[in-house]
């Protein structure tokens, strides 16, 4: 009897082993089946089947374990986002080759290049290339997305019809050389161009808020993925550039006209396809990231906030600090909905969603003290487009940040699960493709394109 | 007789935060509640109540916590919360709807020899 007993403690960690290597059941998860699994063994043994029968029994009744594990990764999307193309369809897992993605990948990237070096000829350096960058590249990104989704007809049309009214607002505006709206345009098409990206990267099912967590996911780790290769890129020209100097050879401008326009915009495609691509390495220094950071940024904000408030005269309070602080505040936003979207849903309040909380109501007090300088600028000079946008933004952000902190505050007193702060963040994103759109659309003729 | 797995599906959520309204439960016996409700008809892939328990987690309406089985191994238990019994209310009112055209319709419809046949 003690002999079958083992053999079944050896068949129940087998059992163990092979249920742990599936990313989207966790350790606490498989302890909970196991315990479901004993259970139904005890019982049936209690009526009379041996271990071997009644551990068959158990493991047929607990059902097709790949059924159960992709129910897992549907409930957990989280916990391996980043296999998603696998999962929400379901239907194949094969798939394309990966020697196809990758053609298709390189050609995209080779592609954006060769847009960006197109666009640096037709249109020649300044103003009018610097707002059309963003199209140049960004949907090269789109279209990586749209071709591995392979998304429907009306997807693609939800994705063109926006980019060529962005692509024709944005170079048939009579906008005036060096004006303010020109600028804003620029800026703030990039923003609507990147949620045209998100668009494609969920696959056209952007009303799903968790699908819209994936996309933040996707954007905080594509950013790392873009810097890491800026870096590398940085260095490896750096030091082509100090060899060729002690030679004698002008690098520069083969690095201005040629290599730059192509690596820039190909390192975008390729950081998008990395993070498709589950390279592993940076899955956990995310998590860290944010831990690391999100104390760092509050204590800098508290910083800064004695500064700002008793700073005086916010009237005249320079215009570049404004805008620092406006980039501040949309970086501590991003710092925020990446690490809420790095965390685990489940897990019951603890000190760092307190610390999640110090970093929001100092943003808010940053933002208020943002506020009333820009108020008082704007009674004291009118209406320009530039104040008229920051103002536009602050009050967008205070909402959001308002609305965080008091579900931040519910969540902390276990008033309210974690998925209503998180729900709350992604329905929040698309008000900002919405004011990014006006400001690009609506500002230039509001403003005589000054 | 089998019943079908949409059905299956769609009374799922209700059916698990209604036996919940009688107390904290694990998982094993929340199934075994189920077979003995339908007195065996409602057969669930026992693996399939887990996720679906998490996802009403995430939702607010159970909570979770660990505690120790009579055998001494880590068990964890659900409970339902108060939006879990909002939810459930709201349940049970298109459910009642449901089955209340279901019995209409039946009321004034002959059964197929077929049905009858199966219902026997």
């Amino acid at each position: 009897m003690e002999v079958s007993h083992d053999e079944l403690e050896a068949q129940i960690d087998r059992w163990r082993g092979y249920i742990q290597r599936n990313q989207a059941i966790s350790p606490v998860d498989v302890d909970e089946l196991e315990d479901h699994l004993r259970e139904q063994i005890a019982e049936r043994q209690a009526s009379g089947l041996d271990d071997e029968e009644a551990f068959l029994v158990a493991i047929k009744r607990l059902g097709n374990l790949d059924a159960v594990s992709r129910e897992f990764a549907r409930e957990h999307s989280d916990r391996l986002w980043k296999q998603l193309v696998l999962l929400p369809d379901g239907s194949d897992g094969a798939g394309a080759p990966p020697w196809r993605e990758l053609a298709v990948v390189l050609a995209l990237a080779v592609g954006a290049g060769v847009a960006v070096k197109v666009g640096l000829a037709l249109i020649g350096d300044g103003e009018a290339l610097a707002r059309n960058v963003g199209l140049l590249t960004l949907p090269f990104l789109a279209g990586y997305f749209a071709w591995k989704r392979r998304v429907s007809i009306r997807v693609v049309a939800a994705l063109v019809i926006p980019v060529v009214v962005l692509a024709a607002t944005l170079n048939l505006y009579p906008f005036v050389p060096g004006g303010s709206t020109a600028m804003l345009a620029a800026l703030h098409s990039v923003v609507v161009l990147w949620l045209l990206v998100g668009v494609a990267y969920v696959g056209g099912r952007w009303r799903s808020g968790r699908r819209r967590m994936d996309f933040v996911r996707f954007t905080g780790e594509f950013a790392i993925y873009f810097t890491l290769l800026a870096l590398g890129g940085a260095v490896l020209i750096g030091l082509t550039l100090a060899t060729l100097q002690i030679i004698g050879i002008d690098f520069e401008s083969v690095m201005e006209e040629w290599i730059l326009p192509f690596a820039v915009p190909g390192a975008v495609v390729v950081a998008g396809w990395l993070v498709e691509a589950k390279q592993q390495v940076v899955e956990n220094i995310a998590p860290v990231l944010t831990r690391v950071f999100t104390p760092l940024t509050a204590a800098m904000l508290l910083a800064l906030l004695p500064v700002l408030a008793t700073a005086g005269g916010l009237v005249d309070a320079d215009r570049n600090l404004l805008i620092l602080m406006n980039a501040i505040l949309v970086l501590v936003l991003c710092l925020l909905l990446y690490s809420i979207s790095a965390r685990d849903s489940l897990a019951p309040p603890g000190l760092f969603d307190g610390l999640q909380l110090v970093l929001v109501l100092a943003a808010l007090g940053v933002n208020a003290v943002m506020l009333t300088a820009m108020l008082t600028r704007i009674a004291e000079f009118g209406y320009s487009p530039n104040r008229t946008a920051a103002l536009g933004l602050n009050i967008l952000l205070l909402i959001h940040l308002v609305w965080a902190a008091w579900l931040a505050v519910a969540f902390l007193r276990g008033r309210r699960p974690f998925a209503v702060v998180e729900r709350w963040q992604t329905s929040y994103l698309p008000v900002y493709g919405v004011w990014a759109a006006v400001v690009v659309l609506v500002f230039p003729p509001l403003f005589s394109f000054s | 007789m089998r019943i079908d797995k949409d059905l299956v599906a769609a009374s799922a959520t209700p059916l698990v935060l209604g036996i919940l309204m009688d107390g904290d439960l694990y998982g094993y016996a929340i199934l075994k509640r189920v077979g003995e409700l339908s007195g065996g008809g409602m057969q669930w892939t026992d693996g399939m109540l887990y996720p679906l328990l998490h996802r009403l987690e995430r939702l607010g309406y159970v909570s979770s916590s660990w505690g120790t089985s009579d055998a001494g191994r880590r068990r964890k238990h659900y409970a339902i919360t108060q939006a879990g019994r909002e939810a459930l209310a709201d349940r049970q009112q298109q459910w009642a709807v449901v089955s209340g055209a279901l019995r209409q319709v039946w009321q004034n419809t002959p059964r197929f020899p077929a049905a009858v046949e199966g219902w026997a």
